[in-house]
């Protein structure tokens, strides 16, 4: 205990191009980079499996199977293999970012199909009997009402991403994992808990800052908690669930 | 394929080791998210605060876990007992929900009717509820099964011998083949719990059986 204290309150490590706050930037930098790019992927294609009912299998499949995929090794083999092709700085960067995405995008793709195809049949048949073509629908009132799920997805995507990014020190990236790694390589262990802590701190803190969002983005007349649950009773143990359970 | 031949023993060991460090915590887990679950559904006052906090629990990285679990239990770093304890605890985070939800999907109709019988609370809880509850607690334990065997492997980076061994091993000798043949290893794993769990719980759900529909969803 004593030496995690000595570690945190030591103002040499709150400083310096590898002091904390420097580590705390590049490891939400990755994160950010990393959202984006899932966001990317995962939102356009869930809204469109979601709206057409089309590859539902695959889904349900991408996300299980994802989650039985040992992250760690997964980061060393696209080191390993894709490294080399690239040389340079961008060799552990690319493959790490490349990894992470993997890792997010199943659970924002769930996120945004469970949300599409959890809408209420009759307010997608109003919105075509008030004449909106599918486009439309889509727009105005698919998307609104599974905003809910669509930010779920997001925010246990962001989670997991945090949470990831701690594994790319192994592979000699920055970010907080630094701590942790080195720490464990100089048997230090203040720094290896120090970090440990700030890590923990770190993905509870963008944890609630996305349930914050949520609240702000989700419209007032679809209360979250209401619509979850509302999803949950219907589909128990569906891609709901397994989008939310995501953790490494 | 040929390094996989000539390391059978040793792969066979780090499977064992894995196997264990993955099992043990999901029954422990298991059996301590039964009561929390009962608990958050039967107090209403309570099941906000237990999801959130056990949420909140869940939000820790794995690696974190690993390493802040000394502080807590006075172990070493190297003792594996810090991932039994750590893995427990997303075990528990994920299932009190299921348990909660599982326990509130039985039908009201049903309590009544064992109450009317002359069923006691606990004969109740453990002859109706609970078997009632199973498919949705197989589920999310399923989740846990899986997730479990994914973030063992993360004990290797602090030595910890198990499947994870292999890519730590590969990755310093810039060598892919034992990393492949451990995810492949771990894959394998999670999939053979995920199996048993589903096999378990259609062996405890037998009136399923008969209405094949139902147990669609549950699969």
């Amino acid at each position: 205990m004593n030496l995690l204290w000595d570690w945190l309150s030591d103002p040499a490590n709150w400083d310096g191009p590898y002091g904390i706050p420097v580590r705390v930037v590049e490891h939400l930098g990755y994160s950010a980079v990393t959202l984006v790019l899932a966001a990317l992927i995962g939102i356009p294609l869930g809204l469109w499996i979601g709206h057409t009912g089309r590859g539902r299998v695959l889904v349900v499949n991408l996300v299980n199977g994802m989650r039985s995929v040992p992250t760690l090794g997964l980061l060393f083999v696209a080191v390993l293999v894709v490294g080399p092709l690239l040389g340079g700085d961008i060799a552990f960067l690319v493959p790490s970012i490349f990894v992470l995405v993997v890792l997010a995008v199943p659970p924002i793709l769930a996120g945004a199909y469970a949300g599409v195809e959890g809408v209420d049949p009759g307010a997608r048949d109003a919105a075509r009997g008030m004449g909106m073509r599918p486009a439309e629908v889509l727009v105005r009132v698919e998307v609104p009402c599974a905003m809910p799920l669509i930010f779920s997805g997001l925010r246990s995507a962001a989670l997991q991403v945090v949470a990831t990014a701690t594994l790319a020190a192994s592979v000699s990236l920055g970010g907080l994992g630094r701590f942790l790694i080195d720490g464990q390589a100089y048997r230090d262990y203040g720094q290896m808990a120090g970090g440990a802590l700030l890590v923990a701190a770190l993905a509870m803190l963008v944890d609630l800052v996305f349930a914050g969002v949520q609240r702000l983005v989700v419209s007032p007349g679809l209360s979250p908690v209401r619509a979850t649950r509302r999803d949950r009773r219907r589909q128990p143990t569906g891609v709901l669930d397994a989008a939310v359970a995501h953790q490494t | 394929m040929k390094w996989f031949l000539g390391h059978l023993p040793q792969i066979g060991s780090l499977l064992l080791n894995h196997a264990v460090l993955a099992l043990i915590p999901l029954v422990v887990g298991l059996l301590l998210a039964i009561p929390l679950g009962w608990l958050a559904r039967r107090y209403r006052l309570l099941y906000t605060p237990l999801i959130a906090g056990t949420g909140l629990l869940y939000t820790i990285p794995s690696l974190a876990l690993f390493i802040l679990m000394p502080l807590i239990l006075g172990t070493g770093i190297l003792d594996p007992l810090n991932v039994v304890v750590a893995l427990t605890i997303y075990t528990v985070a994920l299932l009190v929900r299921t348990v909660a939800d599982g326990l509130g999907s039985v039908p009201d109709e049903v309590l009544q009717a064992a109450t009317a019988m002359g069923i006691g609370r606990v004969r109740r809880f453990f002859g109706v509820e609970l078997p009632l509850a199973v498919p949705v607690i197989s589920a999310g334990l399923r989740v846990a099964a899986v997730s479990n065997v994914s973030i063992v492997s993360v004990a290797a980076l602090l030595g910890i011998p198990q499947l994870g061994s292999l890519f730590t091993d590969g990755f310093a000798r810039d060598f892919v083949d034992p990393i492949v043949v451990g995810i492949i290893a771990c894959m394998v794993l999670a999939f053979a719990l995920d199996l048993s769990i589903l096999g378990a719980s259609r062996a405890l759900t037998p009136w399923l059986r008969t209405s094949r529909p139902a147990v669609g969803r549950a699969a």
